[in-house]
């Protein structure tokens, strides 16, 4: 079906690779504001409906006479070469919607989750969801204005995060932090990647 | 936790799909952040392709963009958007463009190594 449509164009046109970050944190932690920081674009909704039957995630016990949801996710773009968009996912604030976090690691490069120290406890949700998946990650800790300031260490421990897992300051609304946030990322997945090559195969240098 | 979703009164599940002629699952699975592209020619033929498909292809035309943004540009569930978006890779009216790969070290290290320089420009 592929040639049809290269024999019309005449040119082999450039494949064009996408790439993902997600971008994940309770609800009102930022996450939002961090995509539209580095964003090339406004950032956009897209939505998806659900029906609690078809997912079975869903209680409809607990939302009575509701049998559809419409699950909101913000994203942003960034193109970097006419062969490289890289996009920015944010997770659906509610931890409820497990199923369309698992939609949206699918294929990612790695995650960060947001993290406000004033409501620290609203990060282990996330945070549980990303120990039991197989995607690197990082935490990133929103410094809002007022906001009660922890060391580092202090919310490493409080949240249990493992030593493994990259701990960073950030301000979701600073282009500059946020980028800084998103190195750290991909950082973190090579450093990962590498890893689990080392350890699945013998060392094959060069 | 505390805030409840907006509900939509409309009946949000039985509209969209109506553009879809009910189907609900789509020819083939399309990754969220997977990149589609109309060339002019398919221009030529997406005009009678149905009134969603043909603004499908003309935001596609000009500039790649991913089933997340056809699906927010032109206010379609992703579902919908899903459905609509494989039918067009079908007939030769939209080309899929690859997401990131997710076998391969030296791919995956190769597309990680892309980024990461791609931020650090920013």
């Amino acid at each position: 079906m592929d040639f049809a449509s290269s024999e019309r164009a005449g040119a082999q046109p450039k494949e064009i690779t996408s790439a993902k970050i997600v971008v994940a944190g309770g609800f009102g932690v930022g996450k939002t504001t961090l995509v539209g920081a580095v964003s090339e674009i406004e950032p956009l909704t897209t939505e998806a409906v659900m029906t609690s039957a078809g997912q079975g995630v869903d209680d409809a016990s607990k939302v009575p006479g509701k049998e559809t949801t419409t699950v909101a996710m913000d994203f942003g773009r960034i193109t970097m070469a006419d062969d490289l968009i890289l996009y920015l996912f944010g997770t659906p604030g509610q931890t409820r919607f497990w199923f369309m976090w698992d939609e949206l690691i699918r294929g990612a490069v790695g995650a960060a989750v947001l993290v406000d120290t004033r409501r620290i406890t609203d990060a282990f949700a996330p945070l549980d969801y990303f120990e039991n998946r197989h995607l690197p990650y990082l935490v990133a800790l929103n410094c809002f204005d007022g906001a009660p300031r922890y060391e580092p260490a202090e919310v490493r421990e409080a949240l249990a995060i493992p030593a493994h897992v990259p701990l960073i300051m950030c301000d979701a609304r600073h282009r500059d932090s946020v980028k800084t946030v998103l190195v750290g990322v991909v950082e973190h997945a090579m450093a990962t990647l590498v890893n689990e090559h080392g350890r699945g195969s013998p060392a094959t240098v060069g | 936790m505390g805030a409840s979703q907006p509900h939509d009164p409309r009946g949000a599940l039985v509209r969209p799909y109506a553009v879809t002629r009910g189907r609900t699952e789509p020819q083939r699975d399309i990754p969220i952040e997977a990149v589609l592209v109309a060339s002019q020619a398919a221009m030529q033929e997406a005009r009678f392709a149905g009134h969603d498909k043909y603004r499908i292809a003309v935001l596609c035309e000009p500039r790649a963009q991913s089933l997340a943004e056809i699906g927010a540009y032109l206010r379609l569930p992703l579902g919908v958007a899903r459905v609509l978006v494989a039918d067009m890779i079908a007939d030769g009216l939209l080309s899929l463009h690859s997401a990131a790969p997710k076998e391969g070290f030296a791919e995956r290290m190769d597309l990680l190594e892309r980024v990461l320089s791609g931020l650090r420009k920013l």
